[in-house]
């Protein structure tokens, strides 16, 4: 559809996230730690930032709920997937080592880099080799992208996608 | 100023994008999805999430220019460290489908059996594993 209108509105929305992060705190690494370490001083401050934004997210998303699609596009392209498997809870695991190891979550990461400061550099660049070796696994079962039409009950367009979260 | 206020405030922002991908464009808010998609243009999605990436980017200057100073970084791990992070974190937030924003502000907000899963596997081993570098250092 409009390339234009949705890159447009994909900017916007990626800058407001960036700038959420920054007001945040979360492009701070030690007092994201500080939120893990549970068993030291604890810093509850994530706890407003996920709050704060599940909330708003919520809203979001019981608002789509009852139109017939995005504005900009035909579909809400949304994970069709719900079965609790062992990819989901071994890669999440694998994910929180890293992020207990280093602070830093895939946004901050890549939010930090325009502070071309060299670990978060380092960070980033593993972090997409980390990517591109799980692309290298025989059959990644989250790749395969179909659409098909109505789902979920009141005639909304809400398609079965694979849009990986 | 209460210390809990930014972080409210930056969360209602990271939530109002979520919310503006989703009811502009349909799309998810997952960064490690979106980042990771980057790698395969050609796709229809790949100017708009090329977009988003560049947006977020562009996050923390913009923080500076309107707040008159650079938020705050401060790195503990060493670059062994942060690349063996950087491994974990990005072969499994692909594995697992999903990092803090993908599986936490989006799929928290649509009460996604799989991401609240997913949620308390990586609190889980997160702070399990900021417990044991405690012991160990």
């Amino acid at each position: 559809m409009s390339a234009a209108l949705h890159s447009l509105a994909a900017l916007a929305a990626g800058l407001i996230f960036g700038l959420g992060l920054a007001l945040s705190g979360m492009l701070d690494p030690a007092r994201v730690r500080g939120f893990l370490d549970v068993a030291g001083a604890w810093d509850p401050s994530l706890v407003f930032v996920l709050g704060g934004a599940v909330t708003v997210s919520r809203l979001g998303y019981l608002l789509s709920r009852r139109l017939r699609g995005p504005v900009l596009d035909s579909r809400f392209d949304l994970p069709a997937r719900h079965r609790i498997d062992a990819p989901l809870i071994l890669g999440a695991a694998l994910f929180g080592i890293g992020w207990g190891v280093s602070g830093f979550c895939p946004g901050p990461a890549v939010a930090a880099l325009s502070t071309a400061a060299a670990p978060v550099l380092v960070f980033v660049v593993a972090m997409l080799v980390g990517m591109a070796l799980h692309g290298l696994l025989p059959a990644a079962p989250m790749e395969r992208s179909r659409s098909i039409g109505t789902a979920g009950g009141s005639g909304n367009r809400r398609a079965r996608g694979s849009a990986s979260t | 100023m209460n210390p809990y206020l930014p972080p409210l405030a930056g969360g209602l922002l990271i939530g109002l994008s979520a919310a503006m991908l989703l009811l502009l464009n349909g799309r998810i808010a997952g960064i490690s999805g979106l980042v990771a998609g980057l790698g395969r243009p050609g796709s229809a999605r790949w100017l708009a999430d090329a977009a988003f990436v560049l947006g977020l980017i562009l996050g923390p200057p913009a923080f500076a220019l309107l707040a008159g100073h650079w938020p705050e970084m401060r790195i503990a791990a060493g670059l062994p460290a942060l690349a063996l992070a950087g491994l974990l974190v990005g072969f499994g937030t692909r594995l697992g489908s999903g990092c803090t924003s993908g599986h936490g502000v989006c799929g928290l907000a649509r009460l996604s059996l799989r991401s609240i899963a997913a949620v308390l596997v990586f609190l889980a081993t997160g702070m399990l594993t900021v417990a044991a570098l405690r012991v160990l250092a």
